[in-house]
């Protein structure tokens, strides 16, 4: 069981010890396994949307009475690897009108800030590439920056189509990301630090999703908007701008956008976890897979929520962001104050 | 601070897009995401149908109609064929009658059934068209149980059907009937108290009884408009005067009272149907017709409820065995043409809900 616990910290310490008896310097051991955290980060990634693919359209299947894929592999898992395969063969068609190097930077600059993020997630006790001080601040910072590569991608194509979706990402995320910083302010007051693995380490006997109700709904539903997933998929909007920002891309270039989506998706879902849903914790499973089951939890919620909800419209979803969203997320700040002061002060009284 | 230049920019929605159910193409004039105009551009379906009409006899144009409204193939026909009959007086016997009844109104679910799916799938609901495509799907085994084709079905003839419905027919209907108002429940569930799909309709797209007059909508647009006329009903054709059925009359006129006149009318078909089936007697299914039909020279016009609204055929005869001319009015070609009025400073998204509550087939349209 401890051995189950520690069974990736024992690897590594394996590996650190490998890499000593190899002759390798502090500086160069340490090199070495900053690679090994992002071959391991990069391995995660593929293998969730690998897994992801094929769970949306299995779930998909379910919410719809269909089968899914049940053709290639066993139960058609392995569906997803000829897709790739179809994907990675197709023609890679470049409009000549686009702006070329906007148009191909894109899909690669998408990735950057979706894989950072990666850096942060506490994937179980001690399991955390780096433990900054401010982790979570972190997080919305890079998280944030994505947006700059869809207005690329929307303005690079030099498709109206693809400039509208480009806009609406915008317009959209930056307005979203302001409640969704909000919710997460108040878990902040409680455990008094930015540090993932403080705020994890905090909900060992009670996780904040009790104490925090409605700032995890905010949190999911602002997320839901971050990540473009329905019922706020409205840079995609593919009923009315066919497919925003990706319009024009085809074949792999497409797919890159397509594998952030879902590389977003688990990290949202594990920053949820994390600061929500209490992390690793859990009786008898190690803390990894206890959080590996609360993620894919999380994603199956996302998948629930845009199988059945149609979209929204683009001025109601603003309507909504600055009229409910953030004056609820404004209250639940300050109760959360008020919550914390009468706890001390009740703490002093009764001698807690 | 200087004011940042702005300028309107034009989008083609269609031919080719996602949401045109074909290929209409709609001209919108968008102010960032506000649509400041809008016009139509039909035509990329026509085939010259009527024009096809005036080389083809009485009998072999009959199967045409069923690429009139493919989504419900026996109405167009049963217009087509009655107004033949009209034109050379021809009495069809009851057993026939009734059978005409209870596939018309299959159709007519078919087809209800179609909208309620693509509707939803216009605003990004997935789930709802597979729920509609599975029952829709029924419908469209017992066509091929009856007429040995699922969607262009040729079986109205004139004088009668093709043939006598099949013994297996008979429990596919009573399950059919037996199932599906759980079905149309559950449509009710996924969409018709979806708050979000209420935000997107409610007060989108109104259109007043006074503007459907003057546009001569019909069909269910028309009747959410708050103007009680079903041409089932205001002049009954075939036997439609025998059957107890209420037609659903809205009140707003916007785009979700158009779509909950489709659910209304899907549930009132059943309710033909049944009473038909109960009621269907024995008989010929056919009455005896010339093989060579040629009537007196002369000019009919008919119209029926069709799935869309109300479809006219106006015929002339000039005594050969040929139509000298043929007319089809075709519903959805006239229901559509208030788009612009109703797109107009609304949403790009408007535009997509408006024309998908419209209803609009383009084969029907373009003929």
């Amino acid at each position: 069981m401890e051995t189950l616990e520690r069974l990736f910290l024992i690897i590594a310490a394996a590996l650190r010890g490998w890499f000593r008896d190899l002759g390798a310097s502090p500086g160069l051991e340490h090199v070495l396994m900053v690679l090994v955290y992002l071959i391991a980060i990069l391995g995660i990634i593929v293998m969730n949307v690998i897994a992801l693919v094929y769970l949306e359209r299995k779930i998909s299947a379910y919410f719809q009475m269909r089968l899914g894929p049940n053709r290639f592999g066993p139960r058609g898992t392995l569906q997803t690897v000829a897709d790739a395969i179809k994907l990675l063969t197709k023609e890679d068609i470049i409009p000549a009108a686009a702006d070329r190097w906007v148009f191909l930077l894109a899909p690669i600059l998408i990735f950057v800030p979706t894989i950072m993020v990666y850096a942060i997630i506490p994937w179980g006790e001690g399991m955390i590439a780096v433990d900054l001080n401010i982790g979570i601040l972190y997080f919305f910072a890079i998280a944030s920056t994505s947006t700059i590569c869809l207005l690329m991608a929307g303005w690079g194509s030099n498709n109206k189509y693809s400039l509208m979706g480009g806009m609406r990402s915008v317009a959209q995320m930056i307005s979203y990301e302001i409640p969704l910083v909000f919710s997460v302010v108040g878990v902040i007051m409680i455990v008094g630090s930015l540090k993932m693995t403080d705020i994890v380490a905090a909900q060992k006997d009670i996780w904040f999703i009790i104490l925090q109700p409605v700032a995890f709904l905010i949190y999911f539903i602002a997320g839901c908007a971050e990540l473009n997933r329905a019922p706020f998929d409205l840079p995609e909007g593919e009923q009315e701008i066919i497919a925003g920002p990706t319009t024009e891309y085809s074949g792999m270039r497409w797919a890159l956008f397509y594998l952030a989506e879902y590389t977003n998706l688990v990290a949202s879902s594990a920053i949820m976890t994390a600061l929500f849903l209490g992390g690793g914790h859990g009786p008898w499973l190690p803390s990894w897979l206890w959080f590996i089951i609360k993620v894919y939890f999380m994603i199956w919620v996302f998948m629930w929520v845009r199988w059945t909800w149609v979209r929204i419209r683009i001025d109601q979803l603003m309507k909504f962001n600055w009229k409910v969203l953030i004056p609820v997320s404004l209250a639940n700040i300050f109760l959360t104050g008020v919550g914390i002061y009468v706890y001390h002060y009740l703490q002093k009284m009764m001698g807690w | 601070m200087a004011i940042l230049k702005t300028e309107e920019f034009t989008v083609n929605i269609g031919p080719q897009h996602p949401s045109t159910h074909g290929g209409f193409h709609v001209v919108v004039n968008l102010d960032g995401e506000t649509v400041t105009d809008a016009y139509c551009v039909a035509g990329y379906l026509h085939r010259g149908l009527e024009k096809i009409a005036e080389s083809r006899t009485y009998a072999q144009f009959a199967p045409y109609c069923a690429r009139l409204d493919y989504l419900g193939a026996q109405n167009p026909a049963l217009g087509y064929v009655q107004t033949v009959e009209k034109l050379m007086g021809i009495e069809v016997p009851e057993r026939a009658e009734y059978i005409r009844i209870i596939l018309a109104e299959l159709a007519r679910v078919a087809s209800h059934l179609v909208f309620v799916g693509s509707f939803a799938l216009d605003f990004n609901g997935w789930t709802p068209i597979i729920y509609c495509f599975r029952d829709r799907e029924k419908v469209l085994d017992m066509f091929d149980m009856v007429c040995g084709q699922r969607l262009t079905t040729s079986y109205m003839r004139i004088g009668g059907v093709a043939d006598d419905l099949p013994e297996e027919f008979f429990p596919a209907i009573r399950k059919f009937l037996d199932e599906m108002p759980a079905c149309i429940d559950e449509y009710d569930g996924i969409l018709t108290g979806n708050e979000i799909l209420i935000g997107r309709c409610k007060g989108v797209g109104i259109l007043t009884a006074e503007q459907a007059k003057d546009w001569g909508i019909s069909g269910p647009n028309l009747r959410a408009t708050g103007i009680n006329y079903d041409i089932r009903k205001v002049e009954p054709y075939g036997i439609y005067d025998r059957f107890d059925f209420e037609v659903p009359v809205g009140t707003a006129g916007d785009t979700y009272e158009r779509y909950l006149m489709r659910v209304a009318e899907l549930r009132q078909s059943l309710r033909i149907i049944e009473q038909a089936v109960n009621a269907l007697p024995e008989g010929p299914v056919r009455t005896k017709v010339p093989k060579v039909l040629k009537p007196e020279p002369g000019e009919v016009y008919h119209r029926i409820e069709s799935n869309k609204g109300e479809l006219g055929f106006y015929m002339v005869s000039d005594g050969s065995d040929k139509p000298y001319r043929l007319h089809i009015r075709g519903p959805s070609f006239v229901n559509v043409a208030p788009l612009p009025e109703l797109a107009r400073g609304g949403n790009i998204q408007d535009v997509i809900a408006v024309l998908a509550s419209i209803d609009i087939v383009l084969g029907e349209m373009d003929r």
